[in-house]
């Protein structure tokens, strides 16, 4: 897919393609394409791909100057997004800092908040984690019951979180806890910032499917954090929460339609060579598969559009989000049963291809960000209208 | 570069069309006209052309036309789907009118569209059968052609020919035609039988892309029609389970029905990108054209199905009657599917275009 995304901002795109051709070399010319949402694959390497990114001034390229941002557009973020999955550069590490915890603090942190917080996360000294989900909490997140309560000046946290993404390199948490005692559902929530490196915080990774430490467990016991790191206010965390969950991450589009399209185009490559001991009926389903691609990436191009345009695309994402997830399983199936055999035989120490990852990696997206069932439960509501479900 | 989104002006035809459609192609309507033997109303359609210009909508102003382009021609279909409206515009404007245009002979296109583009002419495109064309002092058509969509109301049909040396699009004036009306399952969308016995016709190309890039025009035009005929089925789904109620709650509360008609949702949106991406192609003579034709024609054929299927599974028991409109959108989504190649038909085309 080449896209020209038009004269203003084509000097821009090519100050973008000479400084990744420059840099995109050595460790991570090798791990060119490595990474994903989810995906564990080369984090150190990935990591020390952000902190090149950092010193060429390639993070926050929409955040304010004043934080070390570069003050651009969110064109500019889609363009460099873009460019950067065009030349194949590793995914980068520090995703859950630059586009989610970030651009929440952004929208409603506090500016002591925000000049302590931003800079080091463009200058990749700290990583974060994000503590919403909790074993009782996942897709019904309003009944989170880790709790935290005003000791002085600081908060006390108790309870347990889990899925957290690479908690065990986190140096902050964002953590979605009740406050107030008495409360209920999405009243009497906090969001707090607490510091991971402390004796009340343990983390225990778990391993998912594809045997890679990607998210954690997080226990709290009487973990501390000081009073005003409160982001928005107390009481009202669930509508930080959702602020955060809401941010249409624009930048991400075509970074993962660019990443379908590759492995699409690798899939055709494996049935061509694979010749005629490919059933004509999984062709068939492979057409199905490029058509699927072929119709997400006008979606995608039809979302962008509206979000440049200035539209919030809301629930509309759902749709997309519903759609792709179930797509990308069915070519991760179709992939592994082109490779046949073959296809089965993994390196050294569960060592997987991108083949492979693809097929297990996959089944997290129809869960993860909001599961399928969710999803059509808030298209049917907010898209068509339908009433809600009663509650008991 | 990105999908536009819907501009001001295209909003505002889709507005002046569905207004039209409202008061001329209600369900009444529908059902009046699919029940006569040419399946549309004439004076209608004149007033189609005279006062909306929707036949020549993308017909050149130099043939009489408004001289819009696809992009505009897309809203049409796409409300034209959702109104089922009984008339003989696809076989008109999607494959006769597109196959003089894309013919090139610029005296059949002014001897022939300023009466298409003005309501006068009902026009169509004659492919299914054989037919052969002799050449002597003119030329002259015998043979057989079926499926001929609208055959029966056409005052002018292209005719797919084979000659001595390859094959010829003639056209040419019905009053020699022998015609027969097929009754079919779908009644909205009339099929005849026309036999040709020596019949003197005009060579208007002899050309094989011409049929091929109409084809391909018309793939893309039917799934814009099939996008608006799922959109509508969805909706009648969705309002009816917002008020039918069962077990004491609207049946649209349980995330059975709920889940269900956010699948078809997903379908109608998924269609919708697949359209806009044919419709661009269409717009910009795109290289990709023919791959972007055959996905839009794939997809929104079986998601049509789909979506309405599931409006009769919704609806239940009321759906399976005739007197529900439920079973006119299925009939036309199914008719549609096997119009201008099936799904399973362009999907082993992708294939070959894809190289697999």
């Amino acid at each position: 897919m080449e896209l020209d995304f038009g004269p203003g901002v084509r000097e821009f795109r090519d100050e973008v393609r000479t400084w990744l051709d420059e840099h995109l070399v050595g460790e991570f010319a090798e791990h060119r394409g490595i990474g994903g949402p989810a995906d564990a694959e080369a984090f150190e390497v990935r990591l020390e791909w952000d902190r090149e990114l950092s010193a060429g001034g390639w993070l926050g390229l929409s955040w304010p100057q004043e934080y070390g941002g570069r003050g651009l557009g969110l064109l500019e973020e889609i363009v460099f997004a873009y460019e950067c999955t065009r030349a194949a550069a590793p995914y980068r590490a520090t995703t859950n800092a630059l586009d989610l915890f970030g651009p929440m603090l952004l929208a409603v942190g506090s500016d002591e908040q925000q000049r302590r917080f931003l800079p080091p996360i463009l200058r990749v000294e700290e990583q974060w984690g994000q503590g919403f989900s909790e074993p009782g909490a996942g897709s019904d997140l309003a009944s989170v019951r880790c709790r935290a309560e005003l000791d002085g000046d600081e908060w006390v946290i108790n309870g347990q979180k889990v899925w957290t993404s690479l908690a065990h390199v986190a140096d902050w948490l964002y953590v979605l806890v009740r406050t107030d005692p008495a409360s209920e559902r999405h009243r009497g929530l906090s969001m707090l910032l607490v510091p991971r490196h402390q004796p009340g915080v343990e983390v225990r990774v778990i391993r998912n499917l594809a045997g890679q430490s990607e998210f954690a467990e997080v226990f709290f016991d009487d973990a501390r954090t000081a009073a005003d790191l409160v982001v928005g206010e107390a009481g009202q965390g669930w509508r930080t929460a959702m602020a955060t969950l809401g941010i249409e991450r624009g930048a991400t589009l075509l970074p993962q339609q660019l990443s379908f399209e590759r492995e699409i185009e690798a899939l055709l490559a494996a049935v061509r060579s694979a010749g005629d001991t490919v059933a004509p009926s999984v062709r068939d389903e492979v057409v199905r598969a490029w058509m699927s691609v072929r119709v997400m990436r006008t979606t995608n191009l039809r979302t962008l559009g509206e979000i440049l345009s200035g539209r919030e695309p809301g629930a509309q994402a759902g749709i997309a989000k519903l759609y792709a997830s179930t797509a990308h399983q069915r070519l991760g199936h179709l992939a592994a049963e082109v490779a046949g055999p073959a296809g089965e035989i993994t390196g050294e120490d569960y060592r997987l291809d991108a083949r492979q990852r693809t097929f297990l990696l996959s089944m997290a997206e129809t869960i993860y960000g909001g599961s399928s069932e969710i999803q059509r439960t808030i298209i049917g509501e907010r898209l068509l209208g339908l009433p809600k479900e009663p509650r008991p | 570069m990105f999908a536009e989104v819907a501009t001001e002006e295209r909003e505002e035809l889709r507005g002046v069309v569905r207004s039209f459609l409202d008061r001329h192609s209600t369900e009444e309507d529908v059902r009046r006209l699919m029940a006569t033997r040419d399946g549309y109303d004439a004076g209608q359609w004149q007033r189609m052309g005279r006062e909306l210009g929707l036949q020549g909508l993308a017909v050149p102003e130099r043939y009489g036309g408004a001289g819009f382009g696809y992009g505009e021609l897309g809203v049409v279909f796409e409300e034209f789907g959702r109104a089922l409206v009984c008339a003989p515009y696809f076989a008109t404007v999607a494959l006769a009118a597109e196959a003089l245009l894309r013919a090139g002979d610029e005296t059949a296109a002014k001897d022939y569209l300023p009466g298409i583009a003005s309501g006068e002419t009902v026009a169509t495109l004659a492919m299914t059968g054989d037919t052969r064309a002799r050449h002597a002092d003119g030329w002259f058509l015998s043979g057989e052609k079926t499926h001929v969509l609208d055959g029966c109301a056409a005052d002018l049909v292209l005719v797919v020919a084979a000659t001595d040396t390859g094959t010829g699009l003639f056209a040419v004036d019905t009053p020699r035609i022998d015609r027969e009306s097929l009754p079919t399952v779908d009644q909205t969308r009339k099929q005849a039988r026309l036999r040709f016995d020596d019949v003197p016709a005009r060579l208007v190309s002899e050309d094989d892309s011409v049929i091929t890039r109409t084809l391909e025009t018309a793939a893309v035009l039917l799934a814009a029609e099939q996008l608006g005929g799922a959109s509508r089925a969805l909706d009648l789904a969705a309002d009816y389970a917002k008020i039918r109620v069962q077990y004491g709650r609207p049946i649209g509360s349980f995330q059975a029905v709920k889940h269900r008609l956010a699948d078809m949702l997903v379908d109608v949106e998924c269609a919708r990108s697949a359209v806009h991406d044919g419709l661009r192609a269409l717009a910009e003579d795109a290289p990709d054209l023919p791959v972007a034709a055959a996905t839009a024609r794939a997809f929104c054929a079986e998601a049509y199905t789909r979506v309405a299927a599931g409006a009769i599974q919704v609806h239940g028991g009321i759906g399976f009657t005739w007197e529900h409109p439920a079973h006119l959108y299925f009939k036309r989504a199914k008719s549609s599917e096997t119009l201008l190649g099936s799904p399973a038909w362009h999907r082993h085309r992708l294939a070959g275009l894809l190289g697999i």
